[in-house]
């Protein structure tokens, strides 16, 4: 059997308290010059795609701003329509809300992304419809948590009808004949429960035909969105077990959809750490774990999880034995801690218990152990292994520095990968669908099941 | 004397709607990079101020309030700020001031979008907030419904300001919560404070608390204060109603006048809308006139030109502005006539591009610069800079701090 083909894909580190700001080495998180910098990096590795984040309202704590973390950034549209003017290949994946958004304007943004990069945008559909975000919209929030993916699942439908709408030959631009455009390109009209709308969509087809499409969430009506729909699932299994349970459980969910297990690629977010010998990685991973965790995150995580005030304890003594609280939200637009919460706090027990850790010690456990940390050759190995065993596709690397954060891993790991023969030398096409080997998207006009909306043959 | 602004509109192959059947047009380029950036490049080789992109939800139509099926006129669009910020790294002096929506395009996005820019292109940002009542563009999104324009309303630009001032009503609002939006972080707001853990002090990230008559943002933006702390805001407005609009909340507006005397009662109702708003003195609105220009160096032959392209389409050319057929000397003429009653500068609407872009940057642009009248190498760094704005405090500030000057 051939060897998988690795996708590599970075995201600039960001909001996540994974980023070490503190770092004398860490420069703007803001500044169009370490977009650029890290998205040249990744171009340099010949990366499928960069990645970037959103958040709609800035966190808050205790009913107040979240500050122990990185705070701002840019509307990721906008900045990725930049990038593409400094890179020439790598993909450009933004990650754009579908209920804080209208499907004209967002299947024209991304359009227009794709045009101004000929044919590199992907969007990671992201469902967050908390009220809380919804104050700062004119149309509010206005969704109950159960409309979330069917809100999002009938918004990219539309948005596909939108793309679809104007067919690759309707810009004619023939000056001789006088026809710039094909009679009636751009009619749409789309009727359903959560959008009523038609007329004429004002952006020709994207060069992709559809941008990439990426899913991020975790449950399974996210799971099974992602499986009818999405080209690429943005998960958070960075373990061999669980990546295996999660990768078997996803591309099992492809067939009643018509589609072969490669039309999905499962791409996890992962941290590493590199050093020139596995202690030193391991030292170096200890210490970024202190600097991604001090004291006063270690509390702030500790109280989101129970849901209550705890500042007065010493994040270097033991867990409280104080319960959660478990219907209290201390801290706001955030999606990590709704649920599962006191599963999570019997995890954090038993690792206390087992291993004897302090609060900020077990804080670092659960949420900045690097899933990756050796040797570069050693860390190649185990990127390979995830993927060969079929545990992930591909990952979305997060370094914990900006913008330098990529550059080891670029320099010293992909030259292992490419010489493994598991990843490119070179881009082999211009578009993301070729870096990652994705089938053109749906035909216009092809005929589709009346009650899927899924085009007939792929019933079939 | 003092200077002239200088600033050029950029839309499709130009604003003539046969302009794209032109020799030397490149329609099939319209949705590439390359295109927009050879265009803005060369609009910064000449020095201009700024370029302003247009943008519509809707295919472009002959008549502004209705749609049409015509196949024989460019139609089609790109978003105006993500086409600003791929623009953006490849020039670095020049402002890129794309129109956006407020009718229906939410003002959160809209102002971390510009602010975005503002950081792309480093303090070279500005905006064109732009109203919408055509139905079909209502229709593409589904919320809402707008006032209807009759055909009797078109004529007459009192009577569509009249019909539609709930929609300027609600722009002037859209303005006011993006500028507070603009303002919610304080610029020294990020302290990376490793000491006490702190990355941000948050006493100096703000609630913008805007509540209006047609909607409510609770803030701050997501999206620290871009490097102008205001992008620039520019209106283009024919009447009285938006000149309220402009009054309220832009640095710059755009005026249609026909003639030195038009421009004169202009700056008359202008000056009246000022008034109406109370804006204060220390803070005074560069007012700009807009020409849609055909040049050639040989006299005659723009007007020529223009009838051909008028037979080409059928119908008379007809504008918003004056069109304006002649040789760049006579431009020069012009546009130092006019300002003399009272005018920072002009937004030319190149007829055809490249040629009519071409014939500014190198036929007016230097008459402009014999006469005195030209920058002959750019003096600042940031659009408001260029405009001699100066960079405003935020409005959370504390008193005391102040504005610098770029
Ligand atoms: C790996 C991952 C990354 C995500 N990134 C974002 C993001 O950048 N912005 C956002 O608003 N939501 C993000 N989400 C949230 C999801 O879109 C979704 O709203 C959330 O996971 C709840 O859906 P679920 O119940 O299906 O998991 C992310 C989720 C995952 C698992």
């Amino acid at each position: 059997m051939p060897v998988k083909q690795i996708h590599l894909a970075a995201q600039l580190p960001s909001v996540q308290n994974t980023t070490v700001w503190s770092d004398p080495r860490s420069e703007s998180q803001i500044e169009f010059d370490s977009f650029a910098r890290l998205a040249r990096t990744a171009e340099r590795g010949k990366f499928d795609f960069f990645f970037l984040s959103e958040g709609l309202r800035l966190r808050e704590h205790k009913g107040r701003f979240h500050d122990l973390d990185v705070v701002g950034r840019p509307d990721s549209l906008t900045v990725l329509s930049a990038l593409a003017a400094v890179t020439t290949h790598l993909g450009l994946a933004a990650t754009v809300n579908s209920t804080f958004n209208e499907p004209y304007e967002v299947a024209r943004r991304l359009a227009t992304l794709d045009h101004l990069s000929e044919g590199r945008s992907a969007w990671n559909v992201v469902t967050s419809w908390d009220a809380f975000t919804g104050e700062n919209f004119r149309r509010g929030g206005f969704l109950d948590e159960a409309d979330r993916y069917t809100r999002a699942a009938e918004f990219l439908e539309t948005a596909r009808e939108l793309w679809d709408s104007w067919q690759p030959d309707h810009v004619l631009a023939d000056a001789g004949a006088g026809e710039f455009l094909r009679a009636g390109a751009g009619e749409f009209a789309h009727r359903g429960r959560h959008f009523d709308i038609s007329g004429r969509f004002n952006t020709p087809r994207p060069p992709q035909g559809h941008p990439v499409i990426i899913q991020a969430g975790d449950s399974p009506q996210g799971r099974e969105f992602a499986a009818s729909d999405a080209d690429v699932i943005f998960s958070k299994h960075s373990n061999l077990e669980d990546g295996r349970a999660f990768y078997k459980d996803v591309k099992g969910r492809l067939a009643r959809y018509g589609r072969d297990p490669e039309d999905l690629k499962i791409i996890p977010s992962v941290t590493y750490v590199l050093g020139d010998t596995a202690e030193e990685a391991a030292e170096r991973a200890v210490e970024i774990g202190r600097a991604q965790v001090g004291p006063q995150t270690a509390l702030m995580l500790m109280e989101a999880l129970w849901g209550r005030d705890l500042s007065g304890y010493d994040p270097d003594g033991p867990l409280p034995d104080v319960d959660p609280l478990p219907d209290t939200v201390v801290t706001k637009g955030h999606t990590e801690y709704r649920k599962g919460r006191e599963a999570a706090v019997r995890r954090w027990r038993e690792l206390a218990e087992t291993r004897g850790l302090s609060i900020r010690e077990v804080v670092i456990e659960v949420t900045a152990k690097p899933t990756f940390v050796g040797t570069p050759r050693q860390v190649a190995d185990s990127i390979n292994e995830f993927v060969q065993t079929d545990a992930a596709d591909g990952f979305i690397f997060v370094p914990h520095l900006t913008p330098g954060g990529l550059d080891d891993l670029v320099d010293r790991v992909v030259p292992l990968l490419q010489e493994m023969g598991v990843h490119r030398e070179d881009y082999t096409g211009p578009t993301l669908r070729d870096h990652l080997g994705l089938k053109p998207p749906r035909t216009p006009g092809a005929a589709r099941n009346a009650t899927t909306g899924r085009p007939a043959k792929e019933i079939s | 004397m003092t200077r002239l602004h200088l600033s050029v509109a950029l839309d499709g192959t130009g604003w003539h709607p046969a302009a794209w059947r032109e020799p030397g047009a490149r329609p099939a380029d319209v949705f590439k990079a390359r295109y927009w950036a050879d265009l803005v490049r060369e609009a910064e080789r000449g020095l201009l101020d700024f370029v302003t992109f247009e943008d519509t939800l809707g295919l472009q139509s002959a008549a502004f309030h209705l749609t049409d099926d015509r196949t024989d006129q460019v139609r089609g669009r790109l978003d105006a700020v993500l086409l600003a910020a791929a623009i953006a790294p490849l020039t670095s002096h020049i402002g890129l001031v794309p129109t956006t929506n407020v009718t229906h395009t939410e003002p959160f996005h809209v102002a971390s979008g510009i602010a975005s820019l503002d950081f792309a292109s480093r303090g070279r940002a500005g905006w064109r907030p732009q109203i919408t009542s055509r139905a079909s563009d209502a229709a593409h999104f589904g919320r809402r419904t707008t006032p209807r324009l009759t055909s009797e309303d078109v004529l007459d630009s009192e009577l569509i300001a009249k019909r539609l001032r709930e929609l300027f009503g609600e722009a002037r609002e859209v303005v006011e919560a993006v500028r507070r939006l603009w303002d919610s972080w304080e610029d020294d707001a990020e302290i990376r404070d490793a000491a006490t853990g702190r990355f941000i002090d948050r006493d100096k990230l703000h609630y913008i608390d805007f509540e209006g008559e047609h909607f409510s943002i609770r803030g701050p933006s997501i999206t620290p204060r871009p490097p102008q702390g205001q992008p620039l805001v520019t209106v283009l407005a024919h009447a009285s109603t938006p000149y309220e609009l402009a009054a309220a909340g832009a640095d710059v507006v755009y005026l249609t006048p026909h003639s030195r005397e038009d421009t004169v009662a202009r700056l008359g109702t202008l000056g009246r809308a000022l008034a109406v708003v109370g804006r204060p003195a220390a803070e005074p609105l560069k007012v700009f006139a807009d020409l849609v220009v055909f040049l050639d160096d040989e006299p005659g032959r723009a007007a020529a030109r223009k009838r051909r392209l008028d037979e080409l389409d059928g119908a008379e050319y007809a504008s918003d502005a004056e069109i304006f057929t002649g040789t760049p000397g006579e431009l020069a003429d012009l546009l130092l006539d006019w300002r003399e009653v009272g005018l920072d500068g002009f937004r030319l609407r190149p007829g055809v591009l490249p040629h009519d872009l071409a014939a500014i940057t190198g036929g007016l642009v230097p008459e402009l610069r014999r006469r005195g009248v030209f920058r002959s190498a750019y003096e600042a760094g940031t659009l408001r800079g260029l405009l001699g704005l100066p960079r405003p405090a935020s409005r959370y500030a504390p008193t005391g701090a102040t504005g610098v000057t770029l």
